[in-house]
């Protein structure tokens, strides 16, 4: 009764604490500028399923991309498991389920098991990966002390948390295989109920042999595991939508709000294709006043700043779980340039967490003085990108960092004259000639008579 | 050319005549000496394929391809929209260049702003004169020779053509060998978004060279390309090593050119 009530009340903290904290990400992404991503919807679920719930483009390195979706399973399915673990909590029950599998009951516990031992065995690679092959992408400038902890933290928590669930069942399949007799002289007979046929579970038989014999040690070890492994869960899923692990969640969402243009069709801004057909119309007058209504405020072009960007591109930098296959394609990176598509991700997300705590603590009209290009963001590394796209081709959930380079980009050109010296010279023989080098239009056919 | 007489939409439309299709040639193709020859092959395979085609000449103005990817909107909208109104003026239909950015811009870039047309990279039309049998080629220059294909940006990732450049190359009974880093992985030559006609940004190594290194790793004698300034960075990769002498930077139409004895 009392382990009930316990139960219940972190239960209840847990989801009050997740809800805070999703709505805070939620209405940092809100900050965005609005845009309407709603065509083509049964494209957008295959898309959906194809990439996130089906991974394809994890697999395009098999390694990783296998012992991913080991994980993936291993946790979309252990929450079934995690289900039974919580109605068993809140009504004192054990083992609620198999009440309703019968004999199927061991046979789902023993996937279970095989689940979390494949989860165990791919935490383990990933983190060799990272911290013993030290694989070049998770060693790079923008992978400073927290990004890299963030994710031995979560590969560790993993790791304990299906050892805690394969030892809670090896103490629990002993006491299971015990008559309910023998268990009453330590009133331990509600360990009964499951259709154990005189045998451990498929993985957890092989911790048996390293548990104590007595029964109250045992079903000590069980609880034990039982709380560690749900009170564990209970402080990930407050872990993860503060780390880069959010991306379990939102995987899904920003796969759905794809980009399904061709990839090299950039936005195109419609408040300057109102000017510029002013300026081509010759019956436009300049000087007549706005229709009634309409505001005459003057757009901004490109981006500065997080809310210049839309919630798309917030949502993709809380997406992103910085495994940085788009900064290893990069070109730019690979040639030893200061841009990397992960570090905009990051930076977008940093500088997004900082103006809406900023928001929240001073009211809507806060301003901090910094901006997302600038303090975050520099110049140099705006002007290193060539456009190639392969940052977004490899990304495996469909994040953009090219359309917000391109939007600092134009915030540069547009709002700041700011472009690099070559660039402008580019810009006025586009201007002037047409072309972007100087040449004379006229002779733009002369290839024609040569030979 | 003193084959055939390259004519322009205005003088077709002068004389009451509605091409095929428009070739837009694209600046590089019109003035730079390297990808001028690119464009000469392409008008040359064009009139042996009996094609009926015409140019804009001096009509023609930068797609804005440079301005739109380093963010100048304006002069990008306003490159545009002069060029969807000589287009629209000549009711044009259908048009094909050989030049990926060019490509990318008509196809994608331009709808947005009224000006709808079939585009096709030369790549793709070379292919479809070929299985249509309007266009035929031998192998024989290409024989014994190694060759590898380097895939721009713009037709590749950007637009997913990958198949009509290598279908050319199996039809010239090439065996291509692929580069490492090919189709959708392939590594950018570091011309596109405008960092042609900027230094690149402080780094190691140029992205060029990078490219260039990967594909002299396979010893080919010819570096395929299908892309003016894809063209131009390989072959500058090339020179800084020094390999001028035993490596060709080609596109895919000087190929077919030479194989068709143009």
């Amino acid at each position: 009764m009392i382990s009930s009530l316990v139960f219940f009340v972190l239960l209840a903290i847990t989801s009050v604490a997740f809800y805070i904290r999703v709505k805070t990400i939620t209405s940092n992404i809100n900050l965005g500028r609005d845009v309407e991503i709603s065509d083509n919807p049964s494209l957008r679920w295959k898309t959906m399923a194809r990439v996130a719930l089906g991974q394809s483009k994890m697999v395009t390195r098999p390694v990783a991309g296998f012992m991913h979706i080991l994980i993936y399973l291993g946790f979309i399915i252990i929450n079934l498991e995690i289900l039974e673990i919580i109605l068993d909590g809140l009504f004192g029950t054990h083992r609620i389920f198999s009440e309703f599998l019968g004999g199927l009951y061991k046979p789902f516990i023993n996937s279970f098991e095989v689940l979390a031992l494949g989860v165990l065995v791919a935490c383990v690679v990933f983190l060799a990966r990272r911290n013993v092959l030290k694989l070049k992408r998770f060693w790079s400038k923008e992978m400073t002390s927290w990004p890299k902890s963030d994710a031995n933290i979560i590969l560790i928590v993993e790791i304990l948390l299906m050892t805690a669930f394969l030892t809670m069942n090896a103490a629990d399949s002993i006491l299971l295989n015990t008559p309910p007799l023998e268990l009453g002289r330590f009133s331990l007979e509600h360990y009964t109920g499951v259709d154990m046929n005189n045998s451990g579970f498929v993985v957890s038989q092989l911790i048996v042999p390293l548990l104590p014999s007595d029964f109250t040690s045992l079903a000590f070890i069980e609880r034990a595991c039982w709380w560690f492994h749900i009170v564990g869960i209970f402080a990930f899923l407050n872990y993860v939508p503060y780390s880069k692990h959010f991306h379990i969640f939102l995987a899904f969402p920003n796969t759905y709000y794809s980009n399904l243009k061709n990839k090299g069709q950039f936005n195109s801004l419609e408040a300057v294709t109102k000017e510029v057909q002013l300026m081509m119309d010759p019956s436009a007058d300049p000087y007549v006043n706005p229709p009634e209504g309409e505001t005459t405020e003057v757009p901004k072009f490109g981006a500065k700043d997080v809310q210049d960007l839309t919630w798309k591109q917030l949502m993709d930098a809380y997406s992103c779980t910085e495994c940085g296959r788009c900064t290893s394609v990069c070109p730019a990176n690979q040639t030893g340039k200061l841009l990397s598509p992960r570090k905009i991700m990051m930076d977008t997300r940093d500088r997004l967490e900082e103006f809406g705590k900023g928001l929240d603590a001073n009211g809507r009209d806060y301003k901090d003085g910094k901006s997302l290009l600038g303090s975050y963001i520099s110049k140099e590394e705006v002007w290193a990108c060539t456009t190639c796209n392969a940052c977004t081709d490899a990304c495996p959930v469909n994040i953009d960092p090219l359309s917000i380079i391109i939007d600092l980009r134009q915030h540069l050109v547009m709002e700041e004259s700011a472009a690099p010296a070559e660039l402008n010279n580019m810009f006025s023989n586009v201007e002037n000639n047409g072309a972007p080098w100087q040449f004379a239009q006229a002779d733009r056919l002369n290839w024609a008579n040569e030979d | 050319m003193s084959e055939f007489k390259v004519r322009t939409m205005a003088e077709m439309t002068a004389v009451g005549e509605v091409p095929e299709v428009l070739f837009w040639v694209g600046c590089a193709g019109s003035f730079d000496d390297r990808a001028k020859k690119i464009t000469k092959a392409f008008a040359k395979i064009l009139h042996l394929s009996g094609v009926k085609f015409a140019v804009l000449g001096t009509e023609e103005g930068c797609t804005g391809d440079p301005a739109k990817r380093s963010g100048n909107e304006f002069l990008f909208q306003m490159q545009a929209m002069m060029n969807i109104q000589v287009l629209n003026g000549y009711e044009v239909k259908k048009i094909v260049t050989t030049c990926p950015h060019c490509f990318n811009t008509l196809k994608n870039e331009y709808p947005e702003l009224g000006g709808n047309y079939e585009v096709v990279h030369h790549t793709q039309f070379i292919n479809s004169l070929l299985n249509d049998g309007k266009l035929s080629v031998s192998g024989g220059s290409f024989k014994g020779k190694k060759i590898t294909f380097h895939d721009p940006c713009y037709l590749g990732r950007a637009n997913g053509v990958y198949e009509a450049p290598r279908e050319i190359i199996q039809k010239l009974d090439i065996q291509l060998t692929e580069l490492r880093r090919c189709k959708s992985n392939a590594l950018c030559c570091g011309a596109g978004g405008a960092q042609m006609f900027k230094e690149a940004e402080k780094g190691n190594k140029e992205i060029n060279i990078e490219r260039t290194e990967e594909a002299l790793e396979i010893k080919p004698d010819v570096i395929a390309a299908g892309c003016p300034f894809c063209n131009t960075m390989m072959t500058d990769g090339v020179k800084n090593f020094e390999k001028e002498g035993e490596v060709q930077v080609l596109d895919i139409a000087e190929m077919v050119a030479q194989a068709a004895d143009l």
